[in-house]
């Protein structure tokens, strides 16, 4: 959706990092994005790229760690994986499900120098 | 560039600030200590001191930041400064031409007797709906984006510095029209309000459910057009608490009328739960 935005954020997050933690440059990022985040991951890789170009990341991989959607089926009372948040519960077909994970977008760890 | 909103640097323009929003002297004052526990994993000391020529030891950070956690630092100060000023701040979310600056206007025509109540107008380009508002006689700030796709909580702390609304008051904010980028971006408002016009497909709950799921209230608008259309509203509804069983719907016509009362209730009651707890104006 704000695949760029987002990468901004990653770039911003580094930079406090690199003052706190005393690096100069980023070899590697790894996010933890989930499916039910509204992030699309290829857009995000196009987006880094371009982000990250003269800055402390240029030319850095990117590792995008996916997880799950996990929703509470209060019919089954069990945890279900789900792909989007209106998806019924895959064993009963009941909507009464409470979305528990997978809007994750966090930084998990660098690699640097 | 200071928040983590995309648009080009330079891009956002706020009514009365000369400078852009992007100043990265300002801090709003507000103090942040944020504790996040950075581990620095330090392989340096390999095995037996084992440097290879031409070989470096990786040195790895530990993170796990949320990326939008500058958003949310922003968000935070707005939200304590609503709860200290008693100010219910309410973020209005829907796609282009859903009647949402008609829908604000009725709003404060119908309500500006009772209430003080400012706005801040988020557009891409130009002061129209800034323009619309104070013609009502409210107090209206324009933010634009630029080349941005939504309103970000560090444009809406700088907004708040010029608008200044009062203690007790109403505070509006007309998102960018777009139904997907603003749901992950949190102001500090109290709650977001989409808003969907029957002109529109009703299974849009459905295409853009992040925004759906982020929202309190769905106020179906226009729906005096109904006769008009092939619009079934009882799916709609279906589909919005397909995505959030929170979710209440109100069916309005900004033009004329219908169903405004509820809306307006429900201003008021929301509005009463803001301000429970608050030395001076709870009573």
């Amino acid at each position: 959706m704000h695949e760029m935005s987002l990468c901004e954020g990653v770039l911003q997050v580094m930079e406090d990092h690199a003052v706190s933690q005393g690096f100069t440059q980023v070899k590697k990022v790894w996010l933890e994005i989930g499916a039910l985040a509204g992030v699309d991951p290829e857009a995000m890789r196009f987006g880094f790229d371009a982000v990250m170009k003269g800055t402390l990341a240029d030319g850095a991989e990117l590792e995008i760690i996916d997880l799950p959607g996990l929703a509470w089926c209060m019919q089954c009372s069990k945890q279900v994986t789900v792909k989007a948040r209106f998806d019924a519960c895959p064993d009963c077909d009941s909507y009464q499900l409470q979305v528990t994970g997978g809007d994750e977008m966090r930084i998990k760890e660098l690699e640097v120098d | 560039m200071c928040t983590v909103c995309g648009c080009g640097e330079g891009e956002t323009r706020i009514e009365g600030h000369d400078d852009h929003a992007h100043d990265h002297h300002h801090d709003h004052g507000h103090a942040h200590h944020h504790h996040h526990h950075d581990h620095t994993h330090d392989y340096g000391q390999g095995p037996a001191h084992a440097h290879a020529p031409g070989m470096s030891q990786k040195r790895m950070v530990q993170i796990e930041q949320d990326i939008l956690s500058k958003n949310n630092q922003y968000a935070a100060a707005n939200r304590d400064h609503f709860r200290q000023q008693g100010i219910l701040a309410l973020n209005f979310v829907s796609s282009p031409g859903s009647g949402k600056t008609t829908l604000l206007a009725s709003t404060i025509e119908a309500l500006k007797d009772k209430h003080t109540i400012s706005v801040i107008e988020g557009d891409q380009q130009t002061a129209n709906d800034a323009e619309r508002i104070r013609a009502t006689g409210a107090k209206a700030l324009q933010i634009n984006t630029g080349k941005g796709c939504h309103l970000d909580g560090h444009m809406v702390g700088h907004a708040l510095e010029s608008l200044q609304p009062e203690e007790g008051s109403l505070l509006f904010i007309e998102n960018v029209g777009n139904l997907v980028c603003p749901a992950a971006f949190d102001l500090g408002e109290a709650h977001k309000v989409a808003i969907l016009s029957v002109t529109e497909g009703e299974d849009k709950p459905i295409k853009y459910p992040d925004m759906f799921y982020a929202s309190d209230l769905l106020l179906l608008n226009k729906v005096d057009l109904l006769p008009h259309l092939n619009f079934d509203v009882e799916k709609c509804i279906t589909y919005a608490q397909q995505v959030n069983p929170r979710i209440r719907v109100l069916q309005v016509s900004a033009t004329t009328g219908e169903g405004m009362e509820d809306w307006y209730r429900w201003i008021d009651a929301t509005r009463q739960m803001a301000l429970i707890g608050h030395p001076v104006l709870s009573a």
